[in-house]
């Protein structure tokens, strides 16, 4: 017995050092889902953010166009309806990514509206504070446009994670549910939306 | 990665190696070699890009000074989930950017003034995105890296040669015969690690260009952007040999039809040719 001791404790090491690797590396790959699952969480937060940002910008824009479009009554009201549609989409708990896409696609419509018709208004068109809201709003459209991609990109790597070997054995000790896509699954806000004046 | 990799190994060979030649043990000479770098790249570390853009001759820009170019930094910021980098406009005719920054939360993007009057909306944002993925993928440190590897390299080859002028010193072992092999050695190795040194530059730019096309999903924008910056003939007067590889497009060379092994970025016929495949390969999906 005492021959094999030497044997069975280097038996013994080779299995605690096996033993702290395993460890080692899932710890490496929990911590790794984490990551992936918190870029995508805040990628989320940043679509909100620029959400609100167009929003917000859409006030001034009305104010600045009444003066020239007085005769644009409606399209103006519809752009102010438009929008307050989509702010209470974006702060009701209850509404899911589908119902504000939808809501958002709605304003996004009544502004291609509003722009069309502004081209026949050269004066609005030049005014200074007009072409600073309007830079402004295209460069919040584009960041809508960035943010959702970027969301899009953080959650398809995080559950491309989800589903591989060996991450997959690795989620069932934490929380880490799959996320959705910021994409229109109901079919009728597909629609091009029906403003009517 | 493989090319910065063999680039340090290339630097150990060749403290091995010297060490071999001399009394040194080849132990001893890779230990100094190693040292050597690691004290290089920690001297170089604290160098902010502070004195690469009073270099360039360049001013700050602020949202008031310029909102366009603001929003489009800022959104490609959002699609790269990187901080907002320092924005300077450099006051030159020339087409050119550049890009610079250890970390990505002390990172300057710099552009020309010819550049933001030549470019449209969408290529100057293709332009700022391949800014912006050399700061992603750390190619600040990648290329300071490099040139301590090189620098590295070079100060043992030429502390070797030096000591080769007292003959009857250091004879070492193995006589004649590798005294040389260690000069030749000594003489072509800074060639050879600077060779590798603008091969790893080459790569990181089509890195850089392929990134952007992820970011923009808009390949085409910089394909164009890169078209145009071809065509000036405008130089940048205050790039020098040594901030030249931070550049977009070379500030030196005219459009090269070749590949070049001394060249810091790879022909522009082909990295234009190489976006607008991916261009079409999304034009295909899409269908």
């Amino acid at each position: 017995m005492l021959q094999s001791l030497p044997l069975a404790l280097s038996f013994g090491w080779i299995a605690l050092i096996i033993l702290a690797v395993v460890v080692v590396w899932f710890i490496g790959l929990y911590n790794g889902l984490v990551r992936l699952k918190n870029i995508a969480k805040e990628a989320w937060a940043q679509i909100d953010v620029q959400l609100k940002r167009r929003h917000d910008l859409i006030p001034n824009l009305v104010e600045t166009a009444k003066g020239y479009m007085k005769h644009e009554r409606e399209t103006l009201e519809a752009v102010i309806q438009a929008r307050n549609a989509a702010v209470a989409a974006t702060e009701d708990p209850g509404q899911g990514p589908a119902q504000v896409a939808a809501a958002e696609n709605m304003l996004t419509g009544v502004l291609r509206q509003f722009f069309a018709l502004s081209e026949a208004y050269p004066d609005l068109k030049a005014n200074t504070n007009m072409l600073q809201v309007q830079e402004e709003l295209t460069s919040t459209e584009n960041r809508i446009a960035f943010a959702r991609q970027h969301y899009n990109d953080s959650v398809r790597r995080y559950n491309t994670k989800l589903e591989q070997i060996p991450t997959n054995i690795v989620k069932n000790f934490g929380d880490f549910p799959a996320m959705e896509f910021f994409e229109i699954e109901d079919p009728q806000a597909r629609e091009a939306p029906k403003v009517s004046f | 990665m493989i090319l910065i990799v063999g680039a340090m190994v290339f630097l150990m060979a060749v403290g091995a190696a010297l060490g071999l030649s001399t009394d040194v043990t080849p132990w001893a000479g890779m230990a100094i070699a190693l040292v050597l770098g690691i004290v290089l790249t920690l001297v170089a570390w604290n160098r902010g890009s502070s004195i690469v853009l009073s270099a360039v001759g360049a001013r700050e820009i602020a949202k008031r000074d310029d909102p366009e170019l603001v929003n489009v930094v800022e959104e490609m910021c959002i699609a790269s989930n990187l901080p907002r980098p320092k924005i300077y406009l450099i006051d030159s005719a020339a087409t050119n950017a550049f890009a610079s920054g250890m970390k990505p939360e002390e990172s300057v993007v710099a552009i020309t003034r010819g550049l933001r009057e030549r470019l449209s909306r969408d290529e100057l944002q293709g332009v700022i995105a391949h800014e912006l993925a050399h700061v992603g993928n750390y190619d600040t440190r990648v290329m300071v890296l490099m040139a301590v590897i090189v620098g590295s390299v070079a100060i043992l080859s030429d502390w070797y040669l030096r000591t080769m002028r007292f003959s009857g010193r250091s004879r070492g072992k193995g006589g004649l015969i590798f005294l040389v092999v260690g000069i030749l050695f000594a003489i072509l190795a800074p060639l050879i690690a600077l060779m590798i040194q603008f091969a790893v530059s080459r790569r990181r730019e089509y890195l850089a260009d392929a990134t952007a096309a992820a970011m923009t999903r808009n390949p085409g924008a910089l394909a164009d952007a890169l078209e145009k910056l071809a065509d000036t003939r405008q130089r940048l007067e205050t790039a020098n040999r040594g901030t030249q590889h931070l550049f977009i497009v070379n500030p030196f060379r005219q459009r090269q039809k070749r590949s070049s092994a001394f060249a810091t970025h790879p022909p522009l016929d082909d990295r234009i040719r190489r976006l607008r495949a991916i261009a079409g390969h999304y034009a295909q999906r899409a269908q």
